[in-house]
């Protein structure tokens, strides 16, 4: 809401420039302090850093690590991100992440006879209504009965991991798999294979694909105006006549859904069958990419190829530096904890500020 | 002149350049947890400092790495980035898909496995898997806790009701039955392979309800270990040495040795050998006879009687006239798992898909 004083939305480039200048800041800032603990540890922080960069976004061989990485992290994002901007606090990622798996798992399973792209159809749609239905819940829980949404989300994690263990173990388990308990697994012709020739698979795209659907809806639709306008006052929503409920309950099954997907894109692309590697802590990193992104649809992208550049760059710090294997999660720390901090800053710095007439 | 010397320095650099690069076989390690765990990854990774003493070998390892995409990642990586040849990636987890999918990508690489999965009408060519009998080092340190317990009741904290876990709970009863018919052994399933919280609620229990010997298999004992010896009850090991965790309370204990299979691969890899050509055999397998697995050194609460029965039995399972499975044998519901006369011997495969826990021990395998 702009007060007369001040030029046009597209004109004002203070605010703009802020919004980049922080992030970036808090990320030199991070990487003096994460210098400090690699020189602490031995290891000389220059040639750190650049052996960091050159396994992160140094070639293309590299940059496919990264953008693997990133592929499940900018769906299970989403799950937080979109109930968010309605004010929700969901941090049930892993679980709906986990029930898309085995939605998508069982519908697969069932369609095992159906020509590869109805199969990979119908599991991507399994996969979403599996985790839309968990966040979903979540949701209903919050609307109708006034259950604290984090909460519930948080144990539900805990419950779908159980159902997860108890059916791979039991009903959907391949007696085959003896050492390692799985559900049967797709033929291979049914599975999602990489894009063109390389290591990437098409999970990534899913995950552009919602980030992009995520941002229009929240910025540009009257559903995503509405949904801000609950997340910024729920009781003046309400006395405008907003379907807060409805509203609220939508946005938690499209979030879940995102996760469910990512659930689908482990069991499809990477696994091949349902078991307990599914519950890998995908769900939990996507929670801190969307708190960094600020649960905005593009910057989740940015954000989930930062942290999967920092993961992908884990290796080399191990088998170059002789570094501990706890010094990624020491980086990423540091990292993602000096982003938090510079939100605090936002409007502190004079020189960022529009000048008055 | 100055051109002669800087040719000439330029030669040896270039040979010393050379020689290091043709001297230098690099190889993998890749385990799921961290290093300095007392458990699994621990002793993988004393195998590979084992092998790091071969002067024309270099081992890179990388610890923590998830049963993820990333387990691909850093194969690849240290194919594309540190020109290894020969790849261990250690935990079970790894090997379907991620060792069959990148070793489809790079046929010339040997990707060896740890738990001994490999079909040959199934996986790629350049694959192959190992694994131990530790199930005789198990019965040895059973033996030992036969004779130590004086409740009669002997505790076991394992991870996952899966059939290498089951054989090791059965070959603990059996080793504790041979010197102690009475012996039983009480199971608990903790459900994963690295839950401290529950392993050491777990132990507790256990020692609450009498159980005065305990052992474990899960990926690391530490825990247990650390409890046994602070309540002041006996406990045998699993994957390493863990004497030092407990210095009163340590009988002894089953510890792999991949120090000499990875020795045996490095050598073989060196000599041009290949899983493919068929000169590395797909499969390995060894006990205390091969070396693979090996005994702790008792500690000093183990009893004259007790080494002199747990020797005798290690000889007997080294030259083969002791057999751990053998009739007449029941399980613990009462069905006959093998009639008097017959026996498993180690190689059996039946051994492989054990569904079953042998009669005394406590615990169902539905975990």
């Amino acid at each position: 809401m702009s007060t007369p004083a001040l030029p046009p939305t597209s004109r004002r480039w203070r605010p703009a420039l802020e919004a980049v200048a922080l992030p970036v800041g808090a990320v030199l800032v991070a990487l003096l302090l994460f210098g400090v603990f690699c020189a602490v540890q031995g290891a000389n922080p220059l040639s750190v850093f650049k052996a960091i960069q050159r396994a992160s976004f140094g070639s293309w061989y590299s940059f496919q690590n990264t953008l693997i990485r990133a592929a499940p992290l900018i769906l299970t994002a989403l799950c937080t991100a979109l109930p968010a901007r309605l004010g929700l606090i969901v941090i049930g990622n892993e679980g709906a992440l986990v029930v898309g798996g085995l939605a998508a798992t069982a519908a697969g399973l069932a369609a095992a006879s159906a020509p590869p792209v109805v199969a990979l159809t119908i599991m991507v749609l399994a996969g979403m209504a599996g985790g839309g239905a968990w966040i979903g819940l979540v949701g209903l829980l919050h609307y109708q009965r006034g259950v604290n949404e984090t909460i519930s989300g948080l144990l539900l994690n805990y419950v779908a991991i159980a159902v997860l263990s108890h059916l791979v173990n039991g009903p959907m388990r391949d007696p085959a798999s003896l050492n390692k308990p799985s559900s049967y697994s797709f033929a291979e012709t049914h599975q999602l294979g990489g894009i063109a020739s390389s290591n990437v698979h098409y999970g990534l795209v899913f995950g552009v694909v919602f980030a992009v659907f995520a941002w229009v809806l929240m910025e540009h639709t009257t559903f995503g105006f509405k949904a801000r306008m609950i997340g910024g006052n729920i009781r003046a929503a309400r006395m405008a006549g907003l379907p807060v409920a409805r509203l609220g309950i939508t946005t938690c099954l499209l979030g879940g859904a995102a996760a469910g997907l990512a659930g689908m894109v482990e069991v499809a692309a990477i696994h091949g069958r349902a078991n307990e590697s599914l519950a890998a802590g995908y769900g939990y990193a996507g929670i801190l990419v969307a708190f960094v992104a600020r649960f905005r649809g593009l910057p989740i992208i940015l954000v989930a190829v930062l942290l999967g550049g920092i993961l992908a760059s884990g290796g080399i710090l191990q088998r170059q530096f002789k570094l501990p294997d706890a010094t990624i999660l020491v980086f990423q720390g540091i990292v993602f904890l000096c982003i938090l901090f510079s939100d605090s800053l936002y409007g502190r710095f004079a020189c960022f500020k529009e000048k008055t007439a | 002149m100055k051109h002669t010397r800087s040719l000439l320095l330029f030669a040896t650099a270039l040979s010393t350049a050379v020689a290091a690069f043709a001297a230098e076989m690099s190889v993998g390690f890749i385990y799921v947890g961290p290093k300095d765990d007392y458990g699994y990854n621990q002793s993988q990774s004393e195998g590979c400092a084992g092998i790091q003493k071969l002067p024309w070998l270099k081992a890179t390892e990388e610890a923590s790495v998830p049963e993820t995409t990333a387990a691909q990642e850093t194969m690849r990586n240290m194919i594309e980035l540190e020109g290894a040849s020969l790849i261990f990636p250690t935990s079970f987890g790894y090997f379907d898909p991620h060792i069959l999918k990148v070793a489809k990508q790079y046929p010339k690489v040997q990707f060896l496995h740890c738990g001994g999965l490999y079909d040959a009408t199934k996986h790629p060519a350049n694959v192959g898997s190992y694994f131990g009998y530790i199930d005789e080092a198990v019965y040895v340190a059973g033996i030992v806790a036969g004779h130590t317990t004086k409740s009669g009741k002997l505790g076991f904290i394992a991870a996952k009701p899966i059939p290498q876990v089951l054989r090791n709970i059965n070959a603990y009863l059996l080793g504790a039955r041979s010197v102690n018919p009475a012996a039983t052994v009480q199971v608990v399933f903790t459900g994963d392979w690295s839950v401290p919280v529950k392993e050491a609620e777990s132990a507790t229990s256990l020692i609450n309800q009498g159980v005065d010997v305990l052992t474990c298999h899960v990926d690391s004992p530490k825990v247990i270990i650390e409890t046994a010896e602070r309540r002041g009850v006996y406990v045998t090991g699993y994957h390493v040495n863990g004497a030092k965790l407990a210095p009163k309370g340590y009988l002894t204990g089953a510890e792999w040795n991949w120090t000499k299979v990875y020795t045996d691969y490095a050598e073989a890899v060196k000599a041009g050998k290949t899983l493919a050509a068929g000169t590395i055999p797909h499969l390995v397998r060894g006990g205390l006879k091969e070396g693979f697995v090996s005994i702790s050194p008792y500690g000093p609460a183990v009893s004259a009687a007790a080494k002199k029965d747990a020797e005798a039995a290690k000889a007997g399972l080294i030259e083969g006239s002791l057999v751990i499975f053998k009739g007449p044998l029941k399980d613990n519901t009462g069905k006959e798992i093998l009639p008097a006369g017959k026996a498993y011997l180690q190689q059996d495969l039946a051994l492989e898909s054990m569904g079953w826990l042998v009669d005394g021990v406590i615990g169902g395998t539905k975990g």
